[in-house]
């Protein structure tokens, strides 16, 4: 079989109206499966948030740990939402959304990481000043 | 004879229909090319994910551009001039309203997409609504916040802090503030041109996006206010 008569269509597997489709076309999906990932996504997520709440309350963890608990407690609870809600898969039609996360995600960790980077740098190496000199930075009220 | 002149058996229509994406889970799910994920040599991929793609990569940017307003934040946070700190504007009752009620809405507006996925206008309708309902009442929480806030004098020009702590929450406030009217318009677009293509697009594109700004605000009651609570 030459290149010029290679029918795409023909190794999807011509199953009827569902795989035989023009570009623009796709396959109806059934309700069932958002209403269950919504309903997962909503349960996880309700526990997630309750957990971070409690935490940022409480005396039973060590006060400096509550900040890393909370972060990581926010972390899991986005990646809930990408999969439950956003529909973030490993499937083939999800791979390009993935790569381009990742790349997002690389940005955002640069950026503020970077940032609180240079900033504290930058404080640490300013001159000091007494209390005269920082009241007269004061906004004028 | 080329292996795609084979008649498709039963087994690989049954396959195909219960799990159109391959997404591998099943034992007897194959290595066979599955149509409409642009790749292998099945062709193009649907409209369906190259829309949904598309508005993947403006999502991202648009969280790239959260990220610079969190980084700003988190600078700033220790800039209070003398001014009110963080640990003393933060009330945890109120936030925690207005993040169970953003939970919900995004709750909501999966099962909406779950009644378009059924084609049940009355559903889908139903859902976005109470989706716009709750998302009206997350800003109005919000706009009292600021309000009651303002009344004591804690505006965003008293401090370097409170410049951005407006700016990030109120950066979020008013982007559901806009997906509210974008929700608005679909729903007239559902109820007027009914389930078409690009209606179902669009519908797609406005569930990110809600589901997006909800991973945002998991940001927010996190790094500004559960810290703040912390102190």
């Amino acid at each position: 079989m030459s290149d010029l008569d290679f029918d795409p269509h023909q190794y999807s597997g011509t199953a009827g109206d569902r795989e035989d489709h023009a570009p623009g076309d796709e396959p109806e999906e059934s309700a069932g499966h958002w209403i269950s990932n919504s309903n997962l996504g909503l349960g996880f997520s309700v526990l997630l948030t309750a957990a971070a709440f409690w935490a940022a309350g409480t005396h039973l963890i060590w006060g400096p740990a509550v900040p890393v608990a909370l972060i990581v407690l926010a972390i899991a609870q986005m990646g809930v939402h990408l999969v439950f809600f956003l529909h973030v898969t490993t499937g083939p039609d999800n791979t390009n959304n993935v790569l381009a996360l990742a790349f997002g995600i690389l940005v955002v960790f640069l950026i503020v990481a970077g940032s609180l980077w240079i900033m504290s740098n930058l404080q640490h190496n300013m001159m000091p000043m007494d209390a005269n000199q920082m009241n007269q930075m004061q906004p004028q009220m | 004879m080329s292996e795609s002149d084979l008649p498709i058996s039963r087994e690989t229509i049954r396959r195909v229909r219960e799990d159109p994406h391959n997404l591998g889970h099943r034992p007897e799910g194959g290595e066979a090319p599955v149509a409409g994920t642009g790749h292998g040599t099945t062709g193009p991929a649907h409209k369906r994910i190259i829309v949904g793609y598309g508005f993947w990569l403006f999502l991202l940017s648009d969280i790239v551009m959260f990220s610079c307003f969190f980084a700003a934040f988190a600078v700033q946070r220790g800039a209070t001039a003398g001014g009110p700190n963080i640990t003393q504007i933060v009330e945890a009752p109120r936030v925690a309203m207005e993040t169970g009620v953003l939970l919900l809405s995004s709750y909501t507006c999966g099962l909406s997409f779950a009644a378009t996925n059924a084609r049940n206008k009355l559903w889908t309708q139903i859902f976005l609504l109470a989706t716009g309902l709750l998302g009206l009442a997350f800003v109005g929480m919000e706009l009292q916040e600021f309000i009651s806030l303002a009344q004591r004098g804690i505006t965003p020009q008293r401090s370097g802090f409170l410049t951005a702590f407006y700016g990030l929450v109120g950066l979020h406030g008013l982007h559901v503030t806009v997906a509210g009217l974008w929700l608005l318009t679909m729903m007239a677009q559902v109820q007027v041109k009914g389930f078409r293509k690009e209606i179902v697009h669009r519908l797609i594109c406005f569930n990110l996006f809600w589901h997006a700004l909800d991973i945002v605000w998991v940001g927010v009651f996190t790094i500004v206010y559960l810290m703040g609570i912390h102190g």
